[in-house]
């Protein structure tokens, strides 16, 4: 094929939706294949693999994001229906929540605070831009719920959606280390810290050392994705943080 | 054939959680009121069904892929990151690490507060 050619369909493809649609899924699905083979190694969590790759290829290429995004937002857009089907697990935990309802909503709701407001004034005492710090306040909530919320408030969704992923792998990867220190052996009480710091990453790690502490760590994921949303906005407000 | 009915609920879902946030004027996300309107229904309803169950099962078995799109938005953001990586990197571990210990505290201290008086079952 002529050069002339080849660069026309390049110029052709890479103002289309479909190049950044399907190096999208493209690229998910080798991230994917990688994070199976390493036995769902935490710190090879697909999207940060997957984030990377995309960005050395737009890179190499040229292609601005807001070209990327016209394809990527087909994919953004579920989002929304994937956050309402969050429903679904979370009904499925009903008698757990049920059974021990106080010690459940007492600890997923003074977990929200403690998550948002300590990474607040860590990164506030260090210097942090008041974006960044609005950015980091959802960081414990699941990613969907969270990019809403950093939005919502002023933050920036897309570092907010990096900086979950971020936490949740820190609290897979150390939340085990923890709870051997602390002498905890209730696997109900190490689900519920871990899916309200940890969200789904976090999860997936509780579902491996046993289905008590997965089942846990999703209510409380669920839970406190919930609490957050109805919850930081409006205190957030009240402290001043935002207007 | 499950996808249609099950998908169309989730967007209808959604859809009533948007309108419900711009007409009350709340400050909550949409789709995370669609959530708990869902919610409500199943506890109402007493089960979710095969159509809700096998296109929420599409959705959340592959949630990470959703992420991505937004994620790659991070290279506009590549002066921020480089200017304040030391406080977002601090920020994250330290508070990741208060959060799990003082969530595992507070339930644990909570559980023994309630079995002391002895267990009060709602």
């Amino acid at each position: 094929m002529p050069e002339s050619d080849f660069f026309s369909i390049w110029v052709y493809l890479s103002s289309s939706p479909l190049l950044g649609l399907s190096m999208t899924v493209l690229t998910y699905s080798l991230a994917y294949r990688l994070y199976i083979y390493a036995n769902s190694n935490s710190l090879l969590n697909p999207v940060l693999t997957s984030v990377s790759l995309l960005i050395v290829f737009l890179s190499v290429t040229d292609i601005s994001y807001e070209a990327y995004f016209e394809g990527g937002q087909f994919i953004h857009f579920l989002l929304g229906p994937a956050t309402v089907a969050l429903a679904i697990p979370l009904y499925q935990q009903l008698a757990k929540l049920k059974k021990a309802w106080l010690p459940i909503l007492i600890t997923v709701v003074s977990g929200v605070m403690i998550g948002a407001f300590s990474s607040i004034s860590i990164a506030w005492l260090l210097g942090a831009s008041t974006e960044t710090q609005l950015s980091l306040a959802p960081k414990s909530v699941t990613t969907p719920v969270a990019m809403g919320i950093s939005e919502l408030i002023g933050g920036l969704p897309s570092l907010t959606a990096i900086l979950v992923v971020i936490t949740g792998i820190i609290g897979a990867v150390i939340g085990t280390k923890i709870f051997a220190l602390m002498r905890i052996k209730d696997d109900s009480i190490k689900g519920m810290a871990m899916g309200i710091t940890a969200h789904g990453i976090g999860t997936a790690r509780a579902f491996q050392v046993s289905s008590e502490m997965g089942a846990f760590s999703g209510l409380a994921m669920a839970l406190s994705a919930f609490a957050s949303a109805v919850t930081l906005p409006w205190l957030l407000n009240l402290v001043g943080l935002i207007n | 054939m499950n996808f249609l009915p099950g998908i169309s609920l989730l967007l209808i879902y959604q859809l009533a959680g948007e309108l419900c946030v711009k007409l009350l004027d709340i400050p909550v996300p949409g789709p995370v009121v669609g959530m708990l309107m869902l919610f409500l229904t199943l506890v109402i309803r007493g089960q979710s069904g095969k159509a809700l169950d096998s296109s929420s099962g599409a959705l959340l078995s592959h949630l990470s892929l959703l992420f991505v799109p937004a994620g790659v938005g991070i290279m506009v953001h590549f002066d921020r990151i480089v200017n304040e990586w030391q406080a977002i990197s601090i920020a994250l571990i330290l508070s990741t690490i208060i959060t799990i210990v003082m969530t595992a505290l507070i339930m644990l201290g909570v559980n023994q507060l309630l079995s002391g008086k002895g267990q009060n079952d709602a």
